[in-house]
């Protein structure tokens, strides 16, 4: 029995892994696949329907979050039940019927799998054991609901639609989930059972209000109550079955589902039934009225929908055992009238190509089966007797009538009822009399008929079951209402009948009232105010929202329009000032208390004095004569120079290497770009913009300049240089610590960084154009022959082995002695492009090509299979572990496995530097419009 | 030494900032290189740098701050030292690219000057 439970949501969900694998192509599979899929789980839940009837709550779990009362549990009351079946039995029914709606130009597979997945994430909603995971699938429900609405990508009112619905469902899912956490917080569980018991413990709790409200803006965003009814109508830019789908039993139903869910628990206070009720009451009456004035079929429907669902809200505000059984029936009512009235219309609009009531006219000439079936659809939605509407109607006027305790509301509720009741009549009878009768056609794009038999099997399904409960409702629904409604009061059933004729009582009388003021109230709207002519655009909800998604993406634009116009020297001068505001409010802020200044001072030696008159006259230099581009990059690489050796003489001698490797590799970049730059750059910033520049450049260098004499003037603080040292031995085998650092310590850094080093060169080599499919290459001899030296040309090729060499050794020795992957990559890429510079482009290409891109693949891989082993072997990621195999001739070698982890970074930054490099000089290489002076 | 050392990044991040906020793609890459040697020695000065104590391990020497310096700037500072590489590359052929694309160096693309194109042909 537990596995059938689990099969049975698990259904929907495979068949919609199927159907996304499926080629759009194949509609019949597609659809047999979803209706397959539904037949099944409905008929695995039908199973349980005789434990069901019988008082049994069959219920299957699993733990889940590690914690008390949060297991993965499926619950199947009287509720979920019956509500199960309804969310499969309409879904089978809509999947028979999409397969006839949808064009062949729609993608069937994706559809049907989009729908899959939405009934398994409804279905799962309905009969989750866990108040978690309810809110888990409530939001998959908004998700593919989105998805669902959004199906015509292309066009624009239907990705508006989704993206209403999504914001407003979703923003009501935070709002539950908010609320659930504290409810569960409040029993101590979040299992149905504990919660659904411990209704008092809640009502008195002072977190009741705050639970309450923030679980009913969850409910009432998901079944459109007012004022978030507004993104339901933008919802019917939907493929109709979606439409009939999501707004008759399931999305929308969501909500009341919760409120009946919850009832036992929450219900019975003052401030329930004021929220509640008197939000069931806004929408039913708004929704009705509104509806009327729609010109558009699937329009009046969704304001229906909208005022339909505000009348259940009404019955579990009033949250009397009668009312409640009212609510539960009107749920299942209206599922079945509203999905017939949305497939109807959408056989209408499919079969005239319009929605129009202002063009459709005279239909039951055409479509005769269609209007039958229509009829009795909507008189079962405007309540008249002898249909299932009737039934639940009749019973909500009578609780409407029993508020006694409160004199204003027991007026005002039954008036509002009767009113909201006659304005369904109206929209009913208009949606009947406007479309099949009143007149002929207008200008419609098809010549209107019934459409394919498999298309009206759904509508005429669910028209006969409106007829069949309206006609021996203690028949046909009694049971299935009393199992149903059961859960819901939460205690013992009331005494109702379930019987047609009651005699003459006031709840009649309204129901009659009603039928005639709203007959008169069409007749009124369409012989004196030109119904037609009547154009009623309800404000509200949707132009706040409209208004706020503007203003929020004006000011996101006007923000970025101030601060990025597209001028990178202002943007340049924003960060420095930013900097420098920031800098000095922190210099200004007060100080705490720190330890007193110890000037331990180094006394500087000639070393120190040199390199620092170096880098202050190059510097300066580079300010006189930047415009001299050539002259200004040898100042350049004075620099760089100097502060490699800094590096060198303050006890960094990998810094050092690593440094001065990448200032020959910088400088030659640049070289090589120089070619197709300005030799020299016009002087085109005015004098007062340079001072100005001056003056930031020369306050960012005083404050930098004050924070690192500050914190070098200070005592150190206690740091994790000890942990490194001391580990770096006995937990990484290697006596270079920073070497073991980028290696091992650190090394899910390092892997992220040549993993950033290897995009930079695939991005460099993609910017770039490839010189072979540049045209004709002349020889770079004839190009530049007059400048080429034999001896660079003799000498860079026989330097190629050697530094290739030299590149090894500095791998190898790199865990233990200064070196490395780093290190050793570089020294490669350099001597890879020697052979360029000295002999040309054409001469390296002609002989050999390397797949430097390849290079950084391989490097990336070996690096993370590093990571994976460790990984495979139950250690952390990227774990080092020592091994000494012992190798013929060279006896024990000891390695740690970080070599592999430093061969990938080897490989990628040899690579990627060399990309880099031979890229832009084939570049060089190929002729250029005088590039060279 | 430290100031010696505070000054020289002090000054050479000035002279970055100057270069970069000048209008050539070509002086736009000196100066963010400068202020990448700037940021690099910044990040190593905070490990508090000492002649003569490289982190290289040697037997019998206790692993403490008293022998040797302060590792982790220093590995912070060599993969730092690539990356800041591997961006002046994407900086140059992004100035390459603008140069093909608009005919300029200028930082916006374009040329407000006019000038520099002309100044190219007649070397």
């Amino acid at each position: 029995m537990p596995l059938q439970l689990l099969a049975a949501l698990a259904l929907p969900w495979l068949a919609a892994l199927a159907l996304f694998a499926l080629p759009n192509g194949r509609r019949n599979t597609a659809a047999a696949i979803a209706g397959g899929a539904t037949l099944l789980a409905a008929a695995l839940l039908a199973m349980q329907g005789p434990a069901v009837f019988a008082g049994d709550v069959p219920h299957v779990s699993w733990p889940w979050l590690p914690f008390e009362g949060a297991d993965f549990g499926l619950r199947v009351d009287g509720l979920a039940w019956t509500f199960a079946l309804l969310v499969l039995g309409i879904g089978a029914l809509v999947v028979l019927y999409a397969r006839y709606y949808l064009s062949a130009d729609d993608p069937m597979a994706r559809f049907y799998a989009l729908f899959m997945v939405f009934m398994g994430a409804m279905l799962g909603l309905v009969l989750a054991d866990n108040l978690l995971l309810l809110v888990v699938f409530w939001e998959l429900t908004s998700i593919s609901s989105f998805l669902l609405i959004g199906y015509w990508q292309d066009r624009a009112d239907a990705r508006r639609g989704a993206r209403l619905s999504l914001t407003i469902t979703a923003l009501g899912g935070l709002a539950l989930l908010g609320g659930v956490l504290l409810l569960g917080n409040i029993v101590g569980s979040f299992q149905l059972d504990a919660v659904l018991a411990a209704g008092e413990v809640v009502r008195a709790h002072p977190w009741y209000a705050p639970t309450l409200v923030l679980i009913l803006l969850g409910a009432f965003s998901k079944s459109a109550q007012f004022p978030l009814h507004f993104w339901l109508p933008q919802a019917m830019a939907a493929p109709t079955p979606v439409s009939a789908y999501l707004h008759s039993a399931t999305l929308v139903k969501a909500g009341v589902f919760l409120i009946a869910r919850l009832h036992p628990t929450l219900a019975g206070t003052d401030l329930w039934f004021y929220v509640v009720s008197l939000t069931g009451l806004a929408t039913l009456v708004t929704g009705a009225y509104i509806a009327m004035f729609q010109h558009d079929l699937k329009g009046l429907l969704a304001y229906s929908t909208i005022s339909h669902l505000g009348l259940i809200t009404l019955l579990f505000g009033l949250s009397t055992p009668l009312a409640t059984v009212a609510g539960v029936f009107h749920i299942l009512n209206h599922a079945i009238f509203k999905a017939s009235l949305f497939m109807a219309a959408g056989v209408i609009d499919h079969e005239t190509g319009s929605r129009d009531m202002r063009r459709l006219h005279g239909l039951h000439k055409y479509m005769p089966l269609t209007a039958v079936l229509a009829i009795v659809a909507s008189a079962a939605m405007a309540g008249v007797p002898l249909l299932n509407g009737f039934l639940s109607k009749e019973m909500f006027f009578a609780e409407t009538l029993q508020l006694d305790a409160r004199p204003l509301l027991s007026v005002a509720i039954p008036l509002l009822a009767t009113v909201a009741a006659a304005f369904s009549v109206a929209y009913s009878l208009r949606f009947i009399h406007d479309v099949f009768w009143n007149g002929e056609p207008v200008a419609l794009p098809q010549n209107p008929h019934d459409p394919p038999f498999w298309m009206l099997v759904p509508i005429g399904t669910l028209a006969m079951l409106c007829l069949l409960v309206g006609i021996l409702p203690a028949l046909i629904v009694g049971p299935v209402l009393a199992v149903t409604a059961a859960p819901v009061v939460g205690g013992a059933l009331p005494d109702y009948s379930l019987s047609i004729w009651h005699g003459f009582n006031l709840p009649l009388l309204m129901s009659v009232l009603a039928l005639f003021v709203g007959v008169a109230l069409y007749v009124m709207l369409q012989r004196l105010f030109r119904l037609h002519d009547l154009v009623h655009l309800p404000r509200g909800g949707r132009e706040i929202f409209d208004a706020t998604v503007a203003a929020a993406v004006r000011a996101a634009r006007a923000l970025t329009d101030l601060l990025v116009n597209g001028s990178v020297q202002r943007s340049v001068l924003l960060i420095t000032l930013a900097a420098l505001v920031l800098g000095l409010f922190t210099l200004l802020a007060p100080q705490p208390a720190t330890a007193p200044l110890t000037a331990a001072a180094t006394s500087a030696g000639p070393v120190a004095w040199t390199l620092w008159l170096l880098t202050l006259c190059s510097l300066a230099a580079l300010i006189a004569r930047h415009r001299e581009r050539l002259e200004a990059l040898v100042y350049l690489g004075v620099v760089g120079l100097a502060v490699s050796l800094t590096f060198g003489a303050l006890s960094a001698p990998d810094l050092l290497l690593t440094q001065l490797l990448v200032e020959v590799a910088s400088i030659l970049l640049l070289l090589l770009a120089l070619n197709f730059l300005p030799q020299r750059s016009s002087r085109t910033d005015p004098p007062r913009r340079r001072w100005r520049d001056a003056g930031l450049a020369l306050g960012a260098g005083v404050g930098i300049s004050t924070l690192v004499y500050a914190v070098l003037s200070r005592p150190r603080p206690d740091s994790l240089a000890p942990w490194f040292l001391e580990n770096s031995v006995p937990g990484a085998f290697g006596t270079n610590a920073v070497n073991v650092i980028l290696v091992d310590f650190r090394a899910f850094d390092t892997l992220g960084e040549i993993t950033v080093l290897g995009l930079a060169a695939v991005l460099v080599a993609a910017l770039l154009p490839h010189t072979k499919t540049a045209g004709n290459i002349k020889s770079p001899g004839a190009a530049a022959g007059a400048g080429r030296s034999l001896m660079l040309e003799i000498t860079s090729r026989v330097m190629l082995p050697l530094t290739a060499l030299v590149a090894v050794w500095f791998f190898l020795r790199g865990h233990n002695l200064p070196g490395g992957g780093f290190i050793g990559g570089l020294v490669l890429a350099i001597g890879l492009l020697l052979p360029s510079l000295g002999s040309g482009v054409d001469w390296v290409e002609q002989r050999s090509t390397p797949r430097f891109e390849a290079w950084i693949g391989w490097g990336l891989a070996c690096a993370t299979v590093t990571g994976l082993v460790s990984l495979a072997l139950e250690h952390p990621f990227l774990t080092s572990a020592y091994l000494a195999p012992v190798l013929p001739v060279i006896d024990k070698v000891p390695i740690a496995t970080a070599m592999f982890f430093d061969l990938g970074v080897f490989l990628t930054v040899a690579g990627a530097a060399a990309l880099a490099l031979t890229r832009l000089g084939r570049l060089s290489g190929a002729p250029h419009d005088g590039g060279r002076t | 030494m430290e100031l010696l050392l505070a000054t020289a990044i002090g000054a050479i991040t000035a002279t970055g900032i100057y270069l970069a906020l000048r209008s050539r793609t070509f002086e736009l890459v000196l100066g963010m290189t400068l202020i990448s040697y700037a940021v690099n020695l910044f990040i190593f000065a905070m490990g508090r740098p000492v002649a003569g104590r490289a982190p290289i391990l040697r037997e019998g020497v206790p692993t403490t701050l008293e022998h040797y310096t302060d590792p982790l700037p220093q590995a912070l500072v060599l993969t730092a030292i690539v990356i800041s590489f591997a961006m002046t590359a994407v900086l140059i052929v992004v100035a390459l690219k603008l140069r093909e694309v608009s005919g300029g160096d200028h930082v916006d693309g374009g040329d407000p000057a006019g000038d520099s194109g002309r100044e190219r042909g007649d070397p």
